[in-house]
């Protein structure tokens, strides 16, 4: 993992101690909250229903043991013993004083962590693969460009007032766990004919109220040019975006109307003009690239008889390898996921408890490493499965070893109604009522990979527009309706979700998913998925059979 | 009148200015001037055969290329921001030092607050008219609030990976 060195570190006690008088100055009376808003939205802090929240920045959603127990004794000290983890693997206060605020800053920096950027309209935290490093299928390690974006995008002199919040997601898998394609630019990392490392850049996608799946503006883009192309399509979008509309300032409304041809026309010429001089020296590549170099693998046979005999004799820890134990490229080990979706837990909520235990997990079975997944989840990505067993039973007494992953429960929500001040509606108990509905692991097994995604509003945070099934809250005249679409996918096969049709009211909405379930169990052809059959058999099915009741 | 703060030798100070900016309703007035992009372009010509110094204020959504003939006649550039929050003379500011070599002035003017100051130097102002009656001192103290930079930009500061091979 990448270590920060002394300059790393003086940039966040530079950091902490601006703050530190910016609060101080809004304590004092000296500034009034409309000129510290900018102020503190500069440093994740923002004024929600109920309390301030700060959102601690992850980035690339990497943390260390120390790390992740430093968030466990923050939440347990300033706030009420937990966290939420957030979709862009983010983790979130809900309940923080502003006094605290400086303090909290201090003790996150003497673990290496900040809230830069976290809010405002600048470069926000890349999303990469939380299997990188740990999964055979990559091509290289995309820490390596997220970390060189980390520093590149960290108070940039020239992009740090955007039009509007700007999201980079990179991955190096043919299997995307980043969303890729509905970020602001998907990055996606891949082999020449001749070995060569470029990139994919795809441009303009995004939610909201205008998803789009972003197009391709550049097959392939030498690896050690990107800072400079970054640049180039930055400041096109920092000239040309929209300032005059909130909703319409995201580089996806320039890209759609521009085309994506002249945009990527206007990139090409800005990035001809750049040349090589933005982007990094070989040599810092290099040690970058050096910090994510192989970890210390033991060489193992690829079976565990410790591991085998625990699956055959332990039904439960069977089901959690069956759902929640991925591949590893190194023979012996395997990627562990753990569930943040308890049923009837809110999804993405870790007490502070639990994340002391999967900190003392990652040091004692995982190398030390932990990621944070876009699904709000949470990953020890090199576990010996001779230590699987373990590691499980620690979970499970933990209340985290839900063995559901990608399955009908692990739903991503937005914190919805009940902390935010933008949500029409709540988002957090339709996912627990649905997720209560489908509490029977044998059936949920039955249904396979189904991805629900609920936002409590337009702004689309919890994702809805690429959910399998998306459910999206409205407000009706004061009351809470809930706008359901299908067959959305934030993977490599990207696509925005179609409605299905009126708006239900908030008692029905875990009915309709079952009956959605239903006509997909019953029209499913072998191996399909909620997602195929959807798209095999369009919305018709699914349509009857929710508003059969209506008609 | 707004003060003016001045960054010179790495030092920031108060200073009187010298230039009187001319709205395009305004007489012309005597002395060094700052004028918007179309009177530039209409009257700039007369403005300069007189011997003054002559700059142009661009907004926001002018962008420097239409002054690349110009700036080897030009004093100062002056860019606006309406609000802070837009960035668009940040592009301004750095092309005009990066790609345009301009050794002139640029100042910053409008929407300008300290807590701004260690971007706008970083692109290459040396000039500014604060909003927020920062004095110099609190202008120098905020620029100088980081220690290290990660990225080239028009300043000329070693960025982190240079300091790191140095």
């Amino acid at each position: 993992m990448y270590q920060y060195d002394t300059i790393d570190k003086a940039m966040l006690a530079d950091r902490s101690s601006e703050f530190r008088g910016q609060v101080a100055r809004r304590l004092a009376g000296e500034l009034t909250e409309d000129q510290f808003k900018p102020l503190r939205l500069m440093n994740g802090l923002y004024l929600q229903l109920h309390a301030y929240m700060l959102r601690v920045a992850i980035p690339y959603g990497s943390l260390n043991p120390a790390q992740l127990r430093k968030l466990a004794w923050i939440g347990r000290t300033y706030d009420k013993g937990y966290g939420h983890f957030t979709t862009r693997t983010n983790l979130q206060f809900h309940w923080i004083k502003l006094a605290d605020t400086p303090d909290i800053l201090d003790h996150l920096a003497s673990v290496d962590m900040h809230a830069i950027q976290t809010s405002g309209n600048c470069i926000r935290n890349t999303t990469t693969d939380p299997y990188a490093g740990a999964t055979a299928e990559e091509v290289d390690d995309p820490r390596v460009w997220a970390e060189a974006i980390r520093q590149w995008s960290t108070f940039h002199p020239e992009f740090s007032f955007l039009p509007r919040k700007f999201k980079i997601a990179i991955t190096a898998a043919p299997k995307d766990r980043t969303a890729a394609r509905v970020h602001d630019i998907g990055l996606v990392l891949k082999r020449a004919r001749d070995g060569a490392l470029g990139f994919e850049v795809i441009v303009g996608g995004g939610m909201g109220r205008t998803p789009y799946v972003g197009p391709t503006i550049r097959e392939f883009l030498p690896v050690n040019r990107l800072l400079s192309y970054l640049e180039a399509i930055l400041r096109v979008y920092n000239r040309h975006g929209r300032r005059d509309n909130i909703y319409k300032a995201r580089i996806k409304i320039l890209v759609a109307a521009l085309g994506k041809d002249e945009f990527a026309k206007q990139v090409e010429a800005e990035w001809a003009k750049i040349g090589e001089g933005s982007d990094l020296p070989d040599t810092e590549l290099a040690r970058i690239r050096g910090a994510f170099a192989a970890t210390n693998f033991e060489v193992l046979p690829a079976q565990s008889e410790a591991f085998e005999a625990a699956k055959a004799s332990t039904p439960a820890f069977a089901r959690f390898v069956r759902n929640n134990v991925k591949p590893h490229k190194k023979p012996g080990y395997g990627i562990v996921e753990v569930s943040l979706k308890g049923i009837g837990d809110t999804p993405g909520d870790a007490t502070s408890e639990q994340m002391d235990v999967v900190a003392d997990l990652a040091e004692q079975y995982g190398l030390g490493d932990i990621r944070v997944t876009h699904e709000q989840n949470l990953v020890l990505p090199h576990v010996k499965l001779d230590d699987v067993p373990a590691v499980w039973a620690a979970l499970a007494e933990a209340g985290i070893a839900t063995p559901n992953i990608n399955l009908v429960s692990d739903i991503i929500a937005c914190p919805g109604l009940d902390y935010c001040a933008l949500a029409n509606a709540r988002a957090i108990p339709i996912a627990q009522h649905i997720a209560e509905k489908f509490r029977d692991q044998d059936r949920a097994e039955k249904i396979g990979e189904l991805k629900i995604k609920i936002s409590g509003c337009i702004n689309a945070c919890g994702h809805h527009h690429v959910g399998h099934i998306g459910i999206l809250g409205v407000d009706k005249k004061g009351e809470e309706f809930y706008q359901l679409t299908l067959g959305g996918s934030g993977a490599e096969d990207a696509s925005v979700g179609s409605m299905l049709g009126p708006a239900l009211p908030y008692d029905k909405v875990a009915d309709a998913v079952d009956t959605l379930v239903d006509v997909y169990l019953r029209e499913r052809q072998d191996g399909e998925r909620f997602l195929d059959t959807f798209r095999r058999t369009g919305v018709t099915p699914f349509k009857e059979a929710v508003y059969a009741d209506a008609h | 009148m707004p003060t003016l703060i001045e960054l010179k030798d790495d030092v920031y100070r108060g200073a009187e200015d010298p230039f009187t900016h001319v709205a395009d309703d305004q007489d012309m007035a005597a002395g060094d001037v700052i004028v918007s992009l179309n009177r530039f372009q209409s009257e700039g010509e007369g403005l300069l055969s007189e011997g003054r110094r002559v700059g142009v204020r661009l907004k926001a959504e002018e962008e420097v290329e239409v002054l690349a003939y110009d700036l080897p006649r030009l004093a100062v550039v002056a860019l606006e921001f309406p609000k802070y929050r837009d960035g668009r003379a940040y592009t301004n500011a750095r092309l005009l030092r990066e790609r345009f070599r301009f050794k002139g002035e640029i100042r910053a003017v409008g929407d300008v607050l300290r807590e701004q100051a260690g971007f706008m130097v970083r692109v290459g102002f040396d000039a500014f008219e604060p909003a927020d009656d920062a004095s110099a001192n609190e202008w120098q103290a905020a620029a100088r609030r980081y220690r290290h930079v990660y990225q080239r930009s028009a300043d000329g500061r070693a960025p982190a990976f240079a300091e790191r091979e140095a």
